[in-house]
């Protein structure tokens, strides 16, 4: 609350209740209208989630901006959301996002446009919800929700084979909510009927309850990432996905996985997070170097970078499970960068399938010379992808690595590969797609960037190098709450 | 002061801005000079640091904070002492003059203005390198000069070979940086800090302290970390074996080949290494590896130099080998003699460099050294300073190159740790094989009989003025630079920037012998490198001017020797069968069996057929007769039942 005004429930129901009234014109005639009310309405969004940064106090470790209502008494469910300086950057980076996602669906989407847009505006409320909940129940809701906007987008605006991934993806990620509902459930019998997040915290276990809800929110989360093994669902709902789903799925319903296992499996089952933390290290390598060497070996380049995903969200887990500041503070940061990173990755892929309606890196070849801006553009962002100082892509990656060190010199060593690897997939496309003589007559037909897509860009661009060159403000503002996080799991809850 | 500090990067980083963003708008006359202009600043500024800093006037200190981690932080400063000062003023130097240059070079290119921002780029990054007081700071450099590097070796973004040979730059460098990275996390784990100062001032406590990496083997500490911080330098500093990138990347224009493949960015690893004394100097190992690795690339790679006929890549294995002394320096604990040799190599192959790409113009983009011949009367100039530079680069006394070369191999004779003999051998021998090559270079381009088509004769002529006045203004130094080994090695120029242990006497002791400059040119005629080179340039001069015939023949009879060097013993080869091939292969495989086959096709397509397996059998109870459904009930009660006589 600020100054008795509800601020939190602002940013999550503004874009919801928006987004219910672009639905609500429904047809493609009245097409403009929907555009511009979509777009006022994102940016209404994001900018009453500045106040959260501004107003936020760095200081603190409590929930902040908490507001509690009762929703079903008997059952001991409220309305309770809050933040803290774990979920407030993302909520920033997800009320970021979202403009940018009306801005690149403008004139690319041209059937079922208020569809389409809402979906998204609802998606962005949902998600915001996600990431303030602090009651099981409305948790969960909201988590499950959020499945089913990006079910639509993919399965409505995807390519050819869209029903496979819509469902593929649905199913996926369905299941592995379904055992954290079983622990949720169980947690509230232990805790006496209580579905607060918060108590659920102070809740003491023993070990193997704790290991059993550690599994139950690992198969959630681990799908969410997606970890090794459970990601094939990503590169096949990516490469069907329309641009902007592409782009939300990878910049944002992706740190919903990682963002839970801050808020539920370390928190609520320290001892067993200690416990199986080589187990989650060992995975999360996999991921970086497996991932990454099959990325090298994609043809398509929405599928490349889908596993480029997954090798760059291996390192969000990885610097969790290392439990130390650097690592967790990094994989957070990691997040946010990925966000930008990833989403301004696929806004790339998306401009060239826009001219020639192919993600095959093979149709591709000697673009710079037709589009020189855009190859600038898409230069940055692939060294960003490859972790270059000075682009956010680096900080998450050092502090990651620099934190890893500390654990063990073979965790490093092996997270450092992506140095290499991260380089060698990014760059290779980069050269076949971009670079070299003009391929074929397609290419020699492609136009510049416009206004429109170098806005886009140009916003991406913008936030990938401050992020890179100060991190300072972000990183500021997570010390307090990751610190509480390290000091809470010093205490046994056996 | 502290503001100069500031404006010496910066300045670089506005024109490149300038040229990059609104390169379009401002044109190419305005983008080259702003550009220009704003890098003359940052040499001013670079003189006058240097000038104050004579004076004992040394800075370290923060200009922002990039982040705060608990108690360590991570800033983003300067070390501005006679180390950084003196790199300042020779990379700004070379800069400014490769600016020049460029006016003639790239007339006309339809890349210029980016040409422009991408060289300013990288003075910028470069400056931010030598600058920085801090390891992270020293990354951001590191890669960020890797970066223009990539861009500039793909400048001609058309040509297969340049796409190819920046790539393969960039993951080369990555491997070196990969070790490097990994360097600079152990010191941070055990100094708690990435600022040099406090990492410095506590190395020796950290001298005895041994970690286990491998379990079981117990290693100093420091060892690991110089070794891996070296990983960082070869990769960087083109040595043994990550060298391959260095060759290839004569594929982007020439100024950058002198800019940044000679002059700066290549020697930013012995840069490193210097700057690291205090932490070298307390592993004998590390030191010792250092000794080998530069011994191996200085000789190595100076034989390859004696096959090649494309005129870069004369000059390109010229600087690996040069690269080799200055790391062997480094190894024999002669650090100041490196940045000496540093500086004096800085001059002359930016000469060398910007005089070959002056020949290349001159016709019309040949490389061929077999096609030229005879250019002396039509390219005085172009002639006569690299003639100097040949002389440099030979070691001929007086000349600037003499006086580091000849220094290191005696620092060489002093060092008295294990290595060192074997480094001694590798810098002797290739004395001669420096002087062979050069001046093969010299007497194939310039001197005999024009072997060009008559087209390309006829137009022949001296290179413009933007192209000459660098290449006087470089040759000054070439020759001058030289006499300066008095102060700046022997005396106490460094200061604390660079820490001897007291038991690595090479320096001291050659300044215990050290007489002035005209005593080392009047000693040197009486010692073996002296003649060594001599031979070599009387051996060019029978080879390739009095008898022209012999080379051909002695290439027949050597053979398989001469084909193991034409191919660079085959390195390439076997790097792109071994890693390249083998890295796809490997992600072939993980892709097409481990996701396509096992993950999906067992587990999850499988859990999904198992589904639709068990519904179909399943399906056969919803029948939908109501005489299945009965008979269904009456089955399940009985077995209730049964179950219930039978428990209760």
């Amino acid at each position: 609350m600020l100054f008795g005004f509800p601020l939190l429930s602002l940013v999550i129901w503004l874009p919801i209740v928006v987004g219910l009234i672009v639905l609500a014109i429904g047809s493609d005639r009245n097409i403009l209208l929907t555009r511009w009310l979509s777009l006022i309405g994102s940016i209404a969004g994001f900018i009453v989630a500045i106040p959260l940064y501004t107003r936020f106090d760095p200081t603190l470790s409590s929930m902040q901006f908490v507001e509690q209502y009762v929703w079903f008494e008997r059952l001991n469910v409220y309305y309770h959301i809050g933040i803290d300086g774990i979920s407030m950057p993302l909520i920033l980076l997800n009320c970021f996002i979202t403009p940018l996602i009306v801005i690149a669906g403008w004139e690319v989407i041209r059937e079922r446009v208020s569809q389409y847009l809402g979906a998204f505006l609802i998606m962005s409320g949902i998600v915001n919800g996600v990431f303030s909940s602090l009651d099981a129940v409305l948790f969960y809701t909201f988590w499950e929700a959020s499945l089913i906007p990006m079910f639509i987008i993919i399965g409505v605006w995807g390519g050819p084979n869209r029903v496979y991934a819509a469902i593929k993806f649905f199913l996926y990620t369905l299941l592995g909510s379904l055992l954290m509902l079983i622990a949720l459930i169980y947690l509230y019998h232990v805790s006496n009927g209580s579905f607060s997040i918060l108590d659920y915290h102070q809740l003491p276990l023993p070990m193997m309850p704790q290991i059993f809800i550690f599994i139950a929110f690992l198969l959630a989360f681990a799908v969410k990432v997606p970890m090794w093994p459970v990601h094939t669902w990503l590169p096949d709902a990516h490469v069907e996905a329309p641009t902007g789903g592409s782009v939300v799925l990878a910049a944002i319903l992706l740190k919903l996985g990682g963002y839970g296992f801050l808020r539920f499996s370390l928190p609520i089952a320290p001892d067993a997070s200690i416990y199986l933390a080589d187990m989650m290290i060992l995975l999360s390598l996999v991921a970086v170097v497996y991932i990454g060497l099959v990325a090298l070996m994609q043809q398509d380049m929405k599928k490349l970078i889908a596993y480029s995903s997954v090798s760059h969200m291996g390192f969000v887990t990885l610097g969790f499970f290392l439990l130390n500041d650097l690592g967790i503070e990094g994989a957070m940061v990691q997040m946010i960068s990925h966000g930008f990173i990833s989403g301004a990755m696929f806004l790339c892929v998306g401009v060239l399938y826009d001219r020639l309606h192919s993600r095959q890196i093979a149709d591709y070849g000697g673009v710079v010379n037709k589009m020189p801006v855009f190859a600038a553009f898409f230069m940055l962002f692939a060294m960003a992808n490859a972790g270059l100082p000075g682009t956010s892509g680096f900080v998450g990656e050092f502090m990651v690595i620099m934190g890893s060190i500390e654990v063990s010199f073979w965790y490093a060593f092996f997270a450092a590969l992506t140095l290499i690897l991260g380089a060698a997939y990014t760059l290779w496309m980069y050269k076949r797609v971009i670079f070299g003589a003009i391929a074929n007559a397609n290419v020699e037909g492609l136009e510049d960037i416009s206004k429109r897509e170098f806005l886009l860009l140009a916003i991406l661009a913008v936030a990938v190098l401050w992020l890179g060159v100060y991190p300072f403000p972000l990183t500021e503002i997570m010390h307090a709450t990751v610190d509480n996080l390290l000091l809470h799991m010093t205490h046994s809850k056996l | 002061m502290e503001k100069l500090y500031l404006l010496v990067p910066l300045a670089p980083l506005f024109g490149a801005i300038a040229a990059g963003l609104f390169g379009r708008f401002i044109g190419t006359t305005w983008s080259h000079r702003v550009t220009i202009a704003l890098v003359f600043v940052s040499l001013i500024a670079s003189l006058v640091i240097f000038v104050d800093v004579l004076q004992g006037n040394t800075f370290n200190g923060s200009v922002y904070t990039w982040m705060v981690l608990g108690e360590t932080h991570f800033e983003i400063g300067f070390l501005i002492d006679s180390l950084s000062a003196t790199m300042m003023v020779v990379v700004t130097l070379v800069s400014l003059m490769v600016h020049i240059y460029t006016i003639g070079y790239m007339h006309g290119d339809p890349g210029y203005q980016r040409f422009f921002s991408y060289i300013s780029l990288f003075t910028f990054s470069m400056l931010m390198l030598v600058m920085s007081n801090n390891f992270l700071q020293l990354f951001f450099g590191w890669e960020a000069v890797g970066l223009v590097s990539y861009l500039l070796i793909g400048f001609w973004y058309t040509r297969p070979t340049a796409i190819y040979a920046n790539l393969k730059a960039f993951l080369v460098n990555r491997v070196g940086d990969f070790g490097f990275l990994l360097g600079i996390g152990l010191v941070l784990v055990y100094f708690g800090t990435l600022d040099y100062e406090i990492v410095f001032a506590h190395a020796g406590h950290m001298a005895s302290h041994s970690i286990e990496i491998v379990p079981g083997q117990s290693w100093m500490l420091m060892t690991v970390i110089c070794l891996l911080l070296f990983v960082g330098a070869m990769g960087k500093s083109a040595q043994f074996p990550l060298h391959v990138w260095l060759p290839d990347s004569m594929e982007g224009p020439t100024p950058i080949s002198a800019l940044i493949h000679a002059a700066t960015m290549v020697t930013a690893g012995i840069f490193m290494v210097a700057r690291m004394s205090p932490l070298f100097e307390l592993s004998e190992m590390a030191l010792t590896m250092i000794l080998i690795i530069g011994g191996i690339t200085t000789l190595f790679m100076a034989l390859v130099a004696v096959v090649q006929n494309d005129i870069k890549r004369v000059v390109a294995f010229s600087t690996l080998s040069q690269l080799g002394y200055m790391t062997v320096a480094l190894g024999a604990s002669a650090y100041s003699i490196a940045i000496f040799h540093l500086m004096t190599h800085a001059f002359f192959k930016a000469v060398l460099f910007l005089g070959a790409g002056s020949v290349i113009i001159a016709m019309h983009h040949e490389q061929d050294m077999r096609q030229m011949g005879g250019l002396k009367k039509y390219m005085p100039i172009t002639y006569w300073t690299m003639f100097i530079a040949a002389l440099a680069s030979a070691g001929v006394p007086g000349f600037s190159g003499f006086f580091s070369k000849d220094a290191i191999i005696e620092a060489v004779k002093f060092a008295d740790i294990p290595g060192a003999g074997f480094a001694y051998f590798c810098v002797l021998t290739t004395v001669f094989v420096t002087a062979l090559y050069t001046f093969r270079l010299m007497f194939m381009t310039f001197h005999g009989e024009p072997r060009m088509d008559a087209h390309t004769r006829d137009h022949l002529h001296e290179s413009p003025w933007v192209v000459t006045t660098p290449l006087i203004v470089l040759a000054i130094p070439t020759i001058a630079a030289g006499w300066l080994i008095g102060p700046m090695v022997f005396g106490d120029y460094f200061g604390g920037a660079i820490q001897i242990h007291p038991e690595h006497i090479a320096v001291a002791s050659l300044g215990a012998e050290f007489s002035g400059v005209i005593g080392m040119m009047m000693h040197a005629l009486v010692t073996v490198p002296f003649w060594l080179s001599v031979a070599g340039i009387f051996t060019a001069w029978f080879l390739y001017i009095h008898r022209t015939e012999l080379p051909g023949k002695i290439k027949k009879i050597s053979g398989p020797i001469y084909t193991l060097l034409d191919r660079k013993y085959y390195i390439d080869e076997f790097y792109s069968w071994m890693f390249a091939g083998g890295t796809r292969s490997l992600g072939n495989i993980l892709w097409k069996i481990g996701d396509v086959k096992i993950i999906d096709g067992f587990f999850v397509n499988g859990t999904a057929r198992v589904v639709a397996l068990a519904a179909s059998v399943a399906r056969h109870f919803q029948s939908g007769y109501i005489y299945h459904y009965a008979f269904t009930m009456i089955v399940g009660v009985f077995i209730l039942m049964s179950l219930w006589l039978f428990y209760f």
